[in-house]
């Protein structure tokens, strides 16, 4: 490398990222083929979904020399945990180099589509993967605004459900819970603090988990989190209402384990459900697989929707899930879109639904995630039925991380031994609001 | 203060071309001349060229992202415009009016957040330059095994910080942690196991953390500065019936005063905007009590994307450090000049 490269190199470096690091894993290779498509290279980032970022490099990559088999393009794999993906994606737009095709949360849709980044899928290039139709509607509606040419398509589905130990509720003669109510009276007879053995796991200390609740326990009181403006309304008493009645499995009804303030992340409850410390568990139905992983049976527990208290809204999960999309700095467009293509073809599908265990986002396709029908069509119906999807705003991501990170913070403070009233989450969620306010320029 | 720069610039070259005629001799009178236009202004240039690397790797790496940092305080540098930099509108005085406005939450929690910095870097500096000082004093008489004892010392300080900030993580969790194990379990010291990573706890882990990765390097400061202490100053001292604590108070702490002065700065500055322990210890939590503000800064960039205002609060944190050094620099110095 000769000084004036290396000096060029540098200073776009430095001009590039300002006070971030230079990566080295983030530029996308650039090859001959662009045009063509053909023996071109694709960098692809996937987000984690299987056990471990080994399974998932496990299970991605026969799929990918499938692909290459095909059509001669190469796949560069990167797979990316849950906590630096957002950060990653964020430096890869402010770099303009990045990855070709990307795998994102589909509740940050809109937000991604707000900085410009994606390429949008116009006409063209939804012909190109194989026309909107071949979609689940509800599920290509989390591409983007909408009004908007989507800037992502959906990968993998997945839905909320409440997982529950047969066995603890056979011995309590108990039956699996319709409303919340009901839930919380169940989980209350299965705790027994001082066995260490308690109705439910949450995981209390997890941003992204703690705003889906915030979303869905505020969902069913009716409130919304965004006017029709796309205004933040966080305050309204339908939410912090429906934030409190889920800091009360902790607080008051005291269900919960404290020590879940620290689980970080889904995986930790799922392990303490697999060891039958608890009797019940909220997840996304990818839980399938780390449960099993962690030697419990698929026929000892089993799933119904997450309920509502009696007289509320019949939300039972908002709709969740991965999709794909493409970065506009991509030098091999065509190549791109026709791995866009592959990956949410029918075949493609149906391979990797089952280790992600995730819900088919084609139309007409089955749940192929679980050998357990009731299940499937649980889950199946709670994704067609009792879902709402997120905002579809450009501050979603705002929402996201500030009142889940508020959320944390309660959680925290119940688990020290402090009380939260309504006033204390109202005053959390403004604070939470001011944040995205401000981010925003509203 | 553009027109200072240029001035200062366009008067380098002046001098270097009145100094000139005084060596053209020297340059006329070399042999072989390969280049007819070979003159002394040559000579007058190459320590430039032997420094114009330093300067530019300088430029690149520190000066420049810095500039950029302060641009990027001014304008509104949010989500819409990442992609494109050059389009964020500008916004004045904007961002440092917020991040200042006590009444307002972003303004009130930037504020909680430096009083918890600076009550942690008062701490973290008086421990870690207490112990260092006290074990250097410990190990400054030769005995056996003193080799031994000084790298153990070392270990916190030679240890990647993630590995030994993770490690602490581990031992502090509540339910899995060697920390609750033995003051819970084993010697029943407390009722129930107390949480040390969330609520007011976080703020001992922080500084215990943050003490334990830095006293050894007052440690190994402190050592080197009583090398230069002559053995005959405390002989003498003894002779005159002196005890341990008097000869340190009279002959140790004088004769260290430099090395101290710049310890303690250094050891401050590192604390205070100490962003590697808050961020392994807590991950995505943030505990009010240990919400050092080169963490908040980050979290309040990154959680949502707001860099203008991130980067405003981190220009504040600059001038206060700056402003704060500078104060110290001028105090230490009057009174060692007094002394």
């Amino acid at each position: 490398m000769t000084r004036r490269a290396f000096l060029a190199a540098a200073s776009t470096c430095v001009l590039a990222l300002g006070v971030a690091a230079c990566s080295s894993s983030g530029g996308s290779t650039t090859s001959a083929g662009g045009a063509t498509g053909a023996d071109a290279t694709l960098t692809y980032w996937a987000s984690n979904q299987g056990t471990s970022l080994d399974n998932d490099k496990q299970v991605l990559t026969p799929v990918l020399d499938a692909f290459t088999k095909q059509t001669g393009v190469k796949v560069n794999l990167e797979v990316i945990g849950w906590n630096d993906l957002q950060t990653r994606i964020q430096t890869a737009i402010t770099s303009g180099s990045g990855p070709d095709v990307l795998n994102i949360g589909n509740t940050w849709a809109s937000s991604l589509q707000a900085t410009g980044a994606f390429l949008p899928y116009d006409s063209a290039a939804m012909t190109a993967i194989g026309g909107p139709d071949k979609f689940v509607k509800a599920a290509l509606d989390t591409g983007g605004m909408a009004g908007q040419d989507p800037t992502s398509v959906p990968l993998y589905g997945l839905a909320y459900g409440l997982y529950y130990n047969k066995a603890m509720f056979t011995a309590a003669g108990l039956q699996p819970p319709t409303t919340w109510e009901e839930m919380v009276t169940a989980a209350k007879k299965l705790t027994v603090p001082a066995k260490q053995e308690y109705g439910f796991s949450l995981a209390a200390g997890s941003y992204t988990e703690n705003v889906h609740f915030a979303f869905i326990n505020g969902s069913q009181n009716g409130g919304a989190w965004f006017d029709a403006a796309g205004k933040p309304t966080f305050t309204s008493d339908a939410n912090v209402q429906g934030v409190l009645r889920y800091l009360d499995l902790m607080q008051t009804d005291k269900v919960v384990n404290p020590s879940n303030a620290q689980y970080d992340n889904g995986t930790k409850s799922v392990n303490d459900f697999a060891a039958g410390k608890v009797a019940m568990i909220l997840n996304q139905n990818n839980a399938d697989s780390s449960i099993v992983s962690n030697g419990m049976k698929s026929d000892a527990y089993g799933v119904v929707p997450f309920p509502s208290p009696s007289g509320g809204q019949k939300i039972a999960t908002f709709i969740a899930g991965i999709n794909l999309s493409v970065m506009k700095s991509t030098k091999n467009k065509d190549a791109a879109l026709s791995f866009v293509k592959f990956m949410t073809s029918p075949e493609t599908q149906k391979t990797l639904d089952k280790p992600f265990s995730a819900l088919p986002v084609l139309q007409g396709e089955t749940p192929v995630f679980t050998d357990n029908a009731e299940e499937a069509k649980t889950f199946q119906d709670i994704y067609a039925t009792m879902s709402k999807p997120l905002p579809l705003v450009a501050a979603e991501d705002q929402f996201e991380s500030t009142v889940g990170k508020a959320m944390n913070a309660l959680f925290a403070k119940v688990a020290t031994g402090g009380t939260v009233s309504a006033t204390d989450v109202k005053t959390a969620l403004q604070d939470a609001q001011d944040q995205v306010t401000a981010a925003t320029g509203g | 203060m553009a027109t200072s720069t240029s001035s200062a610039t366009s008067s380098a070259p002046t001098a270097a071309r009145t100094a000139a005629p005084s060596t053209a001799g020297a340059g006329t009178t070399r042999p072989r001349r390969r280049r007819g236009r070979a003159t002394s202004r040559d000579h007058k240039l190459l320590p430039y060229l032997l420094l114009a690397p330093a300067v530019v790797m300088e430029l690149l790496i520190h000066i420049l992202p810095m500039l950029v940092g302060i641009w990027m305080s001014f304008v509104r540098l949010t989500k819409f415009f990442l992609a494109n930099w050059s389009a964020a509108p500008w916004a004045g005085l904007g961002n440092y009016r917020l991040a200042l406005d006590i009444n307002s939450s972003i303004g009130a929690k930037l504020f909680q957040s430096f009083l918890v910095t600076i009550g942690f870097s008062v701490a973290a500096v008086v421990l870690s330059w207490g112990l260092g000082m006290a074990a250097a004093v410990a190990l400054q008489q030769p005995f056996r095994g003193r080799g031994i004892v000084r790298t153990l010392f070392l270990v916190p300080y030679a240890l990647p910080a993630y590995a030994g900030i993770l490690t602490w993580n581990f031992m502090l969790q509540r339910d899995t942690g060697l920390i609750n194990h033995v003051l819970a379990d084993n010697l029943h010291l407390t009722g129930d196991r107390p949480f040390w990573l969330l609520g007011n706890n976080a703020f001992t882990s922080l500084v215990v953390v943050a003490v334990w990765r830095l006293w050894p390097f007052a440690f190994l400061t402190i050592m080197a500065g009583l090398q230069s202490v002559p053995t005959e100053l405390y002989e003498a001292a003894s002779v005159d019936g002196a005890g341990n604590l008097r000869s340190w108070r009279s002959i140790t702490l004088p004769s260290l005063r430099p090395v101290n002065i710049v310890l303690v700065l250094v050891l401050f500055l590192w604390t205070f905007s100490d962003f590697n322990t808050p961020y392994v210890l807590f991950g995505t939590a943030q505990p009010p009590a240990g919400d050092l503000v080169s963490f908040h800064i980050y979290n309040a960039s990154f959680l949502t994307w707001n860099f203008g205002i991130g980067a405003a609060m981190s220009v504040l944190l600059l001038l206060f450090l700056m402003v704060l050094t500078a104060a110290y620099l001028v105090v230490t110095n009057r009174r060692s000049s007094r002394a």
